[in-house]
């Protein structure tokens, strides 16, 4: 099987989740482009596994870290979510500007 | 997405090409749809797919774990967080941003700089996936043989975001 496949299937994943994450303006929604970004990068990680074949299995035990990270990540996320909802009512991420430096 | 390196193609690569497409058109769709619940519904498809895609590439125990935990746990867990806060039911226009066109050029560069990268240092590289499937055996004998140090590290991790998650979702006292 041709090594480029997964690898390109990485890329897209990767490069529509970067459309996501800046086009879109619900915190939900970014959180699940990060998700898809990071679907991404764990193809190319077994892709290589598979490559590389030796005992360690880094590319696969890397991938199953990235997925716990994954798991917290939107655990926390979640979390300051409903917590900012709680706050301003809204999750709209260009509407939370309290850190602008100008406060305009 | 992928014909130009499809010199000779077999079985597998068909069937990954396949499994690839469905994951990248429904991550499509989760960036691009209109309606906030339907963008849950298709990530769960385009992880689905990806699992399907690792199941491919003989990586069995990550294919379960990205069922258990991504399908399992972190769309059910975006899916209370769309409930409690109150996303709107039906399309609704303000999802996405005004910014729509530099997002799409931004995000063209990035996948055109990586595939092009990619294709030209592994394009006639090929894998071999008729190997034994590294089952759970297999990986757990990697995990607690050579990566204990990482594999408790994020134990402590995740016990520490569980700590932060809780703090953050209790009433606010004296805030």
């Amino acid at each position: 099987m041709h090594l480029s496949l997964p690898l390109l299937l990485s890329v897209s994943l990767f490069g529509i989740g970067v459309y996501g994450l800046l086009v879109r303006r619900n915190a939900i929604l970014v959180l699940m482009s990060v998700e898809l970004m990071l679907n991404g990068v764990n193809v190319s990680l077994v892709a290589f596994d598979v490559f590389w074949a030796e005992a360690l299995r880094a590319g696969q035990s890397l991938a199953i870290f990235v997925i716990t990270i994954a798991a917290a990540e939107i655990g926390l996320g979640l979390a300051i979510l409903l917590l900012l909802y709680r706050m301003r009512g809204s999750i709209a991420i260009d509407e939370a500007t309290d850190l602008r430096e100008d406060a305009a | 997405m992928s014909d130009r390196s499809l010199l000779s193609p077999t079985g597998v690569d068909v069937v990954f090409a396949l499994l690839g497409a469905v994951a990248a058109a429904s991550a499509l769709m989760v960036v691009t749809t209109r309606q906030i619940v339907h963008a849950a519904l298709w990530l769960v498809v385009s992880l689905g797919a990806v699992a399907g895609c690792y199941l491919v590439l003989t990586a069995e125990f990550v294919a379960w774990m990205q069922v258990l935990i991504y399908l399992g746990a972190v769309v059910v867990l975006l899916l209370f967080g769309m409930m409690l806060t109150r996303a709107p039911i039906g399309p609704s226009d303000d999802l996405t941003g005004t910014n729509r066109l530099v997002a799409f050029f931004a995000s063209v560069a990035v996948t055109a700089v990586l595939g092009v990268l990619v294709v030209d240092a592994f394009g006639s590289t090929m894998i071999d996936v008729s190997g034994e499937p590294s089952s759970a055996a297999v990986m757990g004998e990697a995990l607690f043989r050579y990566w204990v140090l990482p594999f408790e590290a994020l134990s402590v991790l995740l016990l520490s975001a569980l700590v932060g998650a809780i703090a953050l979702s209790k009433p606010d006292e004296g805030a």
